[in-house]
């Protein structure tokens, strides 16, 4: 594998993300969770760059970044001082370090070309189809255009994008509701 | 080029990075973050397929668009939640609202 | 599919689906506006009825309308075999029904509005009023679906939602533990006749492969076949017999007659609306309409104008002869006013069974018409009557009196009333046990505004009401030539006297069920007249018998009007007079609406369908005249129209009798004798305060304390039906405790069995309570044990969750490798 500006890149994101990913939950400052959890989104949003993916890398910088993250440092700022007991896992934190230990290479297995190596059937198609993709084809149409004609067409997506936006709507009211402190 | 299974491997990362999160975190902010990290992977797993698998159809993206709308649904109420929850019991550690036991 | 609404052959569906509407409109949307609530539930049958009558009109005006009918239909369903389809028909039997019911309802809705609303605010009634016209609504909905039903299947959907309405309603008060308890026992009584009619139901489809009523009884081959024991049915009984019978005892169930009759008069417990409803407009009809819509199956392989009955006509003229005659028995003794008025229900619904049982097709279908008139006009002024006491009531309360009559309420009972509680609510303890003399079922609670004796003279206070009810109880009478019950039931008189006026027919051997009808029916006129007219001079004539009745009134004004009575108490006592001047009626010059509105809102709701129910109850009759009745054959035409257009219904037109003189002059006679009877007893001396029932002179004491307890029936299935249930399991659990009641003999017995049960009981404490506390102490030291899984703590399950799901991932894994 050559060294190419692309893998660069990549490794740099991906470092970004995972180290970032990391530091959110392992960092005893809620404060500094959420700023590491700002990195880790904005590489993700590098990597969808790479992935010629720029609308969604935009709105992950917008709503993640912009919207949720924020939210989460105001709620941060308004409970921040309650934390009575200093201790930073539950109990069950080893237990919980083991099972996601052992997701992670589940995952590997599975979505690996290390499949491949093992042997079985169990992942075979999945581990052919990725071995080969070595090389991205390319996309012959401007994403943007075509994501937005996809969301609006009758054909497309208007129907799920419609129920979302019904979503948002109730997600919206139900915090409100859920948030506001009671007159009575 | 970078082959697939590299982004799926970040993406297998930062899902068991979010679940332990998820899983060890003592407040529930923090619980909320793990869950978007883990939204995030699964999202880049969308667009990763799309893009080296299937890039003439554009339902990836759109998969992914709809994630961060449940995403920002799910922090709005969870965060809701949280807020009310502190406003009522005076605490946002996941472990003291327990309630519902027995 | 383009569908014009508005053809006669749609419209049928909309004048079911009105009501339905509201009550769904009611519930969802408006239920917490009362007044809209009423209204939309009153407008949907107004609407209902425009609709059909609209129908009936453009009917009578059909040429050949029993072959023409009117109808549509949907597929339903595909059952292989055959395709099951939904409609409604509009036919001439329909069409009267369509002409009644609608009407009925209607005014039974217009007068409910003022009946609930001239309850106090607090007052159940008026604070469950949407609720009410809710159930009413669906209630209609579901009795106009069965009219135009045009296939069994949904004319039993009808039926059954009319059960549920009917549970609803009677147990409307749901405070009153004799209200609910009314409530299951006609739900129960009506619930097990169902059972019957559905299994007829069933054996009906699975011998025709359909329920529609026109593909069966236009069909004589398949009649034919079903009445035919050679090739249906089974035990020597046609396929038609074993139908009929079932289908015959689910219409005793819903029409209240013997031995399903327990339910009716307890069903009073109602507001009066509903009992109107029951009794006239829907449930009680519905049972003999279903009877009269399969009637060409009821009588299939029989010739019932020529002596040769078949089972079901069997039954129904035997139980409707006698419901006929032992209700009107019993309604002679009874002083509940709403309870005379049941048993004659259960009486008239009588005359129409056993009309049927004797192939009286046409008259029992107009019998049913007239009758459905002139009782939910007797129904709705009984409440009119009511109101007009509980007025009084609080109107004395009002004045300083309290002395007045007060019945304390059988408390406790149990399903069968068996069971009393005392003012101060001691219950026989289980020790004391000994077998029920039971004298808690007889009813011998009497609300006191209810109660005839407390009433008299009433028709000063409320005149309307008064004449009103005249009309109608001349009607059951049966007054000659005037009164639309005197026609229908000449009609059944004519019909059961066949074997006389027709000798050529059949010989007088075979006649047997004619002759038992014809004899059971004319007592039972006979007393029918004297009961009704006993109840009208009793209410309406003479001196008022109690502070109530002298202050009945059914105005509104009152109400509001108490610190004015409590001002001036004391020279008060005429005020009412003073109030009803203040008032200007319409006639009058200086007449203001609102202020008479104000007054006489719920007199004139109440009051108002009475005026048009009356006019029906005297001349829904003169369309079924002979057609050679003496003198009045030059008004009629010489046409018997009712006849000639139900009898379209059927596939072969009845044919008219010819016209005789003998069932005319037993009509007369059989009111003659009732009501004059009456006036000797209670019209010509009316009844004074705390005198005593002069029929209790007449009797003699027994007799009447038998009748008022209804003859001791419900005892009688208490006994049978019940006691030794009781007696089994009180003596199985009290071993050895009720000695001093058994002989000798049985006293040995009950030695061995004392000692089989010490034995018992010794097994049980050691053996079974060891292993009865053992098993929930193991199962407590292990809920202990396993409680502290469910922590509460959510990441806790989360975690599980997420080993498990990485347990399940490996163990596919595994297998695949």
């Amino acid at each position: 594998m050559e060294l190419t500006w692309e893998l660069v890149a990549f490794l740099g994101f991906a470092v970004m993300t995972l180290g970032s990913g990391l530091m959110v939950v392992t960092s005893s400052n809620l404060f500094h969770s959420v700023l590491f959890l700002m990195t880790s989104l904005f590489g993700v949003a590098g990597l969808f760059v790479l992935l010629v993916a720029p609308f969604l890398a935009a709105i992950q910088v917008l709503v993640y970044i912009g919207a949720i993250a924020v939210l989460m440092l105001f709620v941060i700022m308004l409970t921040r001082q309650v934390m009575s007991r200093p201790e930073l896992y539950n109990q069950q934190m080893a237990g919980a370090l083991v099972a996601a230990a052992i997701l992670f290479l589940a995952l590997l297995f599975v979505l690996t070309p290390l499949a491949d190596e093992i042997g079985g059937d169990v992942a075979q198609v999945n581990a052919e189809v990725i071995a080969e993709a070595d090389d991205a084809p390319d996309v012959d149409y401007i994403t943007v255009e075509e994501l937005g004609r996809a969301f609006v067409t009758r054909n497309g997506f208007v129907l799920p994008f419609e129920v979302t936006s019904i979503l948002l709507t109730a997600a919206m009211i139900g915090a409100i509701v859920v948030a506001r402190e009671d007159e009575a | 080029m970078v082959p697939l299974w590299m982004y799926l491997v970040v993406s297998a990362g930062l899902f068991s990075i979010g679940a332990f999160g998820v899983l060890s975190r003592r407040n529930a902010i923090a619980i909320l973050m793990g869950v978007e990290l883990m939204l995030n992977a699964s999202n880049l797993n969308l667009v990763a397929f799309w893009r080296y698998i299937n890039p003439g159809e554009i339902n990836g993206q759109v998969f992914a668009a709809f994630v961060f709308v449940v995403a920002a649904a799910e922090a709005a109420v969870g965060l809701a939640l949280i807020i009310s929850i502190y406003v009522k019991r005076h605490t946002v550690v996941a472990e003291d609202v327990n309630l519902l036991k027995w | 599919m383009d569908i014009n609404w508005l053809d006669a052959n749609y419209l049928p569906w909309l004048i079911f689906a009105l009501p339905l509407l509201s009550f769904v409109v009611i519930t969802l949307f408006i239920g917490r506006y009362k007044m809209l609530s009423g209204v939309v539930a009153a407008g949907a049958v107004f609407v209902s009825w425009l609709l059909a009558w609209a129908v009936f009109f453009k009917t009578t005006a059909t040429e050949e309308f029993g072959i023409n009918a009117y109808g549509s239909s949907f597929e339903w369903m595909d059952l292989g075999a055959a395709v099951f389809r939904m409609g409604v028909l509009v036919d001439p039997l329909t069409a009267v029904m369509l002409f009644m019911v609608p009407l009925a309802m209607l005014m039974i809705f217009i007068y409910s509005l003022g009946y609930m609303a001239a309850y106090p605010h607090d007052d159940p009634h008026h604070t469950r009023f949407s609720r009410f016209f809710a159930y009413l609504s669906l209630f209609a909905g579901a009795m106009l679906t069965l009219v135009v039903s045009d296939n069994l299947l949904l004319l039993f959907m009808g039926w059954e939602v009319m059960g549920l309405c009917s549970y609803l309603l009677i147990g409307f008060i749901i405070e009153r533990k004799s209200a609910y308890q009314a409530a299951v026992k006609a739900f129960m009584t009506t619930r097990v006749a169902d059972v019957f009619f559905l299994v007829g139901i069933g054996y009906l489809f699975a011998e025709t492969q359909t329920l529609n009523f026109r593909e069966i009884f236009w069909n004589p081959a398949v009649l034919e076949r079903l009445g035919n024991p050679e090739e249906t049915g089974f035990i020597g009984l046609s396929a038609a017999a074993i139908i009929g019978s079932f289908i015959v005892l689910g219409t005793f169930g819903k029409a209240a007659q013997f031995p399903f009759h327990g339910w009716l008069p307890d069903a009073m417990e109602g507001p009066t609306p509903v009992s109107a409803m029951i009794h006239a407009a829907a449930m009680v009809s519905a049972g003999v309409f279903l009877v009269v819509r399969m009637f060409p199956l009821l009588e299939a392989g029989g010739q019932v104008h020529h002596g040769d009955y078949t089972l079901p006509l069997i039954l129904m003229g035997v139980v409707g002869s006698v419901t006929a005659l032992g209700a009107a028995m019993l309604g002679v003794a009874q002083n509940d006013i709403k309870r005379v008025l049941a048993y004659s229900t259960i009486s008239q619904l009588g005359f129409m069974i056993a009309a049927l049982g004797i192939g009286a097709y046409i008259a029992a279908a107009f019998h049913l018409i007239t009758h459905a008139f002139f009782k939910a006009l007797l129904f709705m002024s009984s409440g009119a009557v009511i109101h007009a006491m509980e007025h009084g009531e609080h109107h004395a309360h009002d004045l300083g009196h309290h002395d007045l009559p007060h019945r304390v309420q059988p408390g406790e009972a149990t399903p069968w009333g068996a069971t009393y509680v005392g003012p101060e609510g001691d219950v026989a303890s289980d020790e004391e046990w000994q077998p029920h003399v039971p004298d808690g079922i007889q009813l011998s609670f009497v609300a006191v505004p209810n109660d005839l004796q407390f009433m008299g003279g009433l028709g000063k206070r409320i005149p309307v009401t008064k004449w009103a009810m005249l009309a109608g109880t001349l009607s059951l009478a049966g007054a000659p030539l005037i009164t639309a019950g005197f026609w229908s039931k000449d009609e059944i008189f004519a019909d059961s006297l066949l074997f006389l006026t027709d000798a050529e027919a059949f010989d007088l051997g075979a006649a047997w069920l004619h002759m038992l009808v014809f004899t059971c029916l004319v007592f039972a006129a006979t007393l029918t007249a004297f009961y009704s007219m006993r109840m009208w001079f009793l209410a309406f004539t003479g001196e008022p018998r109690s502070i109530m009745a002298e202050h009945a009134t059914l105005m509104s004004g009152h109400h509001s009007n108490e610190h004015e009575h409590d001002e001036h108490q004391a020279e008060d006592h005429d005020h009412e007079e003073h109030h009803e001047h203040k008032v200007a009626m319409p006639w009058q010059p200086d007449f203001n609406f609102g202020t008479w509105w104000a007054t006489y809102r719920d007199s004139a709701l109440m009051q108002g369908p009475l005026v048009v129910l009356a006019f029906f109850a005297i001349t829904a009759g003169w369309v079924g005249i002979h057609p050679d009745f003496p003198i009045l054959r030059w008004f009629t035409g010489s046409t018997n129209y009712y006849h000639d257009f139900v009898g379209e219904t059927l596939l072969e037109h009845p044919e008219t009798i010819d016209f005789s003189w003998i069932p005319v002059l037993f009509s007369f006679v059989a009111f003659g004798i009732g009501a004059t009877i009456a006036w000797f007893l209670y019209g010509r001396e009316p009844l004074k305060e705390n005198e005593q029932d002069p029929m209790i002179e007449v009797m003699g004491q027994p007799a009447w304390v038998a009748l008022q307890n209804r003859l001791d029936i419900d005892n009688v299935w208490l006994r049978i039906f019940y006691m030794p249930f009781e007696i089994f399991a009180r003596r199985v659990v009290a071993i050895g405790i009720d000695k001093e009641t058994i002989d000798g003999l049985l006293e040995g017995i009950g030695e061995v069995a004392t000692f089989i049960g010490e034995t018992f009981k010794r097994f049980n404490r050691v053996f079974i309570d060891g292993v009865g506390d053992g098993i929930p102490m193991l199962i407590g030291l292990g809920g202990n044990r396993f409680r502290n899984i469910q922590s509460g703590r959510i990441q806790q399950y989360l975690l599980f969750t997420a080993l498990f799901l990485i347990a399940i991932g490996a163990f596919f894994v595994a297998q695949a490798l």
